[in-house]
């Protein structure tokens, strides 16, 4: 993993004070799209860990969404526990969840496209499932109190955009710190190894299980964090919008298009996307035409992965040689 | 017997399932592509043989060679100008490019007709077929027989023309075709014709039975999914067998357990496949 050039720091730094004052100068609805840029930023991150870096191709992140929200939620609702406690809790209920089904995938020998759809599988099973579970509110969905507050109170989540905002971004912050740590270290060798070639990793000696499962828990508790998040964020959660297939696939989209397996590919994609599709519906929002706005998006995607098929942000860093070169 | 009535509605539901997982078996089992696009093609195809019934009042039956042959061709297409050159890149760009595929054929469906369900008049929609004592719709018999019919022309083209021959030995060894000098592009292109054939057919027979509209596009997809890894993937008879089981669990389950239960008990019985038969009932290890 090659390091940031001085352009590429610069840029960095940049790109961070830009972020930081953003909020400042923007009015409300551009503060609700970067919350949503950085949400797909976010899981997108969390989701790359164990595609991007293991290659373990996920489709049901989802679920790790939906669990984070759910736990957080409920516990909030029901015993009236602080967010950011629930949201550990959700952590580990997911990291439980995804591990299992990494360790009963991968000891069963389910690989490649086999696994992708087993992922799919246990994220739409989950989904029916919460619509009969009661407790949580089944299909009518659960809701959090929303109070009117005066001031923000980020213990308790509860408060305007902007503070959403400033949490989120350090959130994602925290996520880029960890990729890049775990990269340099001993263990993200070993992800990429496996990556690279499982068989020759397994004949060095890498207990290829082991660093899969543990790739899948981590990148679970990550995600259900964001999803807990999102729960305080929305206020309102529905089995068929907290497990979607379409938000397993949200969440791919953005790494994908900006470069699988890179630090800021993720944040790349995720302000392309949002943007893109903020753009579209702006564009089409006089038209009345339906489907109009889904099309142009499908065009989109379509022409950056005919153009760009290994995304976005290895193409641009060559452009503006933002990192050094290999050693 | 109610019961009994059941389970033979999910088998003949499960003949179409079957014909249209085919299609998506076949694909993988040559071109190695996972066509996240099958139940948005499979939708194509209802809205097909929808406009077909809108303007000529033709049966959907009647216009079904018509819809598979426009199937074919866009498969063919499909495959000769996009998916050809991402036959070796990894998964998930292949999974980018026919997710934007996929969007761009529902949102072109929802510019066309709109949200709204479509469905066709038939004036045998509540004929039945009593025979000892079952009670057999008249559509799901013609829907089921159609599958049928169409499975069997597909293994009988396999089996027996050339062109089915070299497709076959594509799938069993791509640089053995190319040394004896087939043209794998070409049959590639054939092969994903031939599998968006499937769905055009199966498309027509299913409008028989439920209506269409463009949101359905990615349950179909989810169900072919279920169907071919339970049978699996790569396997003729094991995508039919697939489509079978899953239509009699469907209607089962909808029918003990509850009806927003049935896609659950599915998810469930591919879960537990693939973690004890991963290679499916009928695949090969």
């Amino acid at each position: 993993m090659s390091g940031l050039s001085p352009r590429g720091a610069a840029a960095l730094g940049l790109f961070l004070a830009a972020m930081l004052v953003l909020p400042l100068f923007a009015n409300a609805y551009i503060v609700s799209v970067l919350v949503v840029v950085l949400f797909a930023a976010y899981f997108g991150q969390s989701w790359n860990i164990m595609t991007g870096f293991t290659g373990q191709l996920s489709l049901g992140h989802a679920l790790y969404v939906g669990l984070g929200a759910y736990t957080a939620a409920a516990l909030f609702v029901h015993w009236g526990l602080l967010p950011w406690v629930g949201m550990i809790a959700g952590m580990a209920v997911a990291a439980v969840a995804g591990g299992l089904i990494a360790a009963l995938s991968f000891r069963f020998r389910v690989g490649g496209v086999y696994f992708a759809l087993l992922t799919i599988a246990f994220s739409e099973f989950t989904r029916i499932l919460f619509g009969h579970f009661k407790w949580v509110g089944a299909t009518e969905g659960l809701f959090l109190p929303v109070s009117n507050l005066t001031h923000d109170d980020p213990l308790r989540l509860r408060g305007s955009p902007t503070m959403f905002y400033y949490l989120l971004l350090a959130m994602s912050l925290a996520v880029l710190g960890l990729s890049h740590l775990l990269l340099n270290r001993r263990i993200g060798y070993y992800w990429q190894a496996i990556r690279e070639n499982e068989e020759a990793a397994a004949s060095l000696g890498i207990n290829v299980f082991r660093c899969k499962v543990l790739a899948m828990a981590l990148s679970a508790a990550l995600t259900a964090a964001g999803g807990g998040f999102l729960a305080f964020y929305d206020n309102n959660l529905y089995p068929d919008t907290a497990f979607a297939i379409g938000r397993s696939i949200e969440i791919i989209t953005a790494p994908i298009i900006g470069g699988l397996g890179t630090l800021f590919g993720p944040i790349l994609g995720a302000f392309l996307l949002t943007t893109l599709g903020e753009t579209m519906t702006s564009l089409t929002s006089g038209l009345e035409i339906a489907g109009l706005k889904q099309w142009l998006y499908g065009a989109a995607l379509l022409a950056i992965v005919a153009l760009q098929p290994a995304g976005l942000w290895p193409w641009l860093r060559r452009l503006l040689r933002l990192e050094e070169r290999r050693r | 017997m109610l019961f009994l009535n059941i389970i033979v509605a999910g088998l003949l539901t499960g003949a179409v399932y079957g014909l249209m997982a085919l299609g998506l078996s076949v694909i993988f089992g040559v071109i190695r592509v996972v066509n996240f696009a099958h139940g948005e093609m499979m939708v194509l195809a209802m809205y097909g043989a929808y406009v077909a019934n809108a303007a000529t009042g033709l049966d959907p039956l009647l216009t079904l060679p018509l819809v598979t042959l426009a199937l074919f061709l866009f498969g063919y297409a499909l495959q000769r100008g996009l998916i050809n050159r991402y036959i070796a890149r990894p998964e998930h760009e292949q999974f980018l490019l026919l997710l934007a595929v996929a969007t761009i054929i529902t949102a072109s469906l929802l510019m066309g007709f709109g949200p709204d369900a479509r469905n066709v008049q038939l004036d045998y929609a509540y004929d039945s077929y009593q025979v000892g004592g079952v009670l057999l719709d008249k559509v799901r018999v013609l829907a089921a027989g159609g599958a049928v019919v169409g499975a069997a022309a597909l293994w009988g083209f396999f089996r027996f023309t050339r062109t089915g021959k070299a497709i076959r030995a594509c799938a069993d060894n791509q640089v053995g075709a190319q040394v004896v000098g087939l043209d794998v592009k070409r049959l590639y292109a054939v092969t994903f014709g031939l599998g968006a054939a499937c769905v055009g057919a199966a498309g027509c027979l299913m409008l028989l039975l439920v209506d269409v509209q463009p949101y359905i596009a990615t349950d179909y997809t989810l169900l072919a999914f279920i169907i071919v890894i339970l049978g699996g993937l790569g396997s003729m008879p094991g995508a039919l067998l697939g489509g079978i089981l899953v239509g009699v669990s469907e209607a089962v389950s909808g029918f003990v357990i509850e009806p927003s239960f049935k896609s659950a008990f599915s998810f469930a019985l591919l879960i537990l496949v693939l973690l004890v038969r991963p290679q499916g009932l009928l695949g090969r290890a």
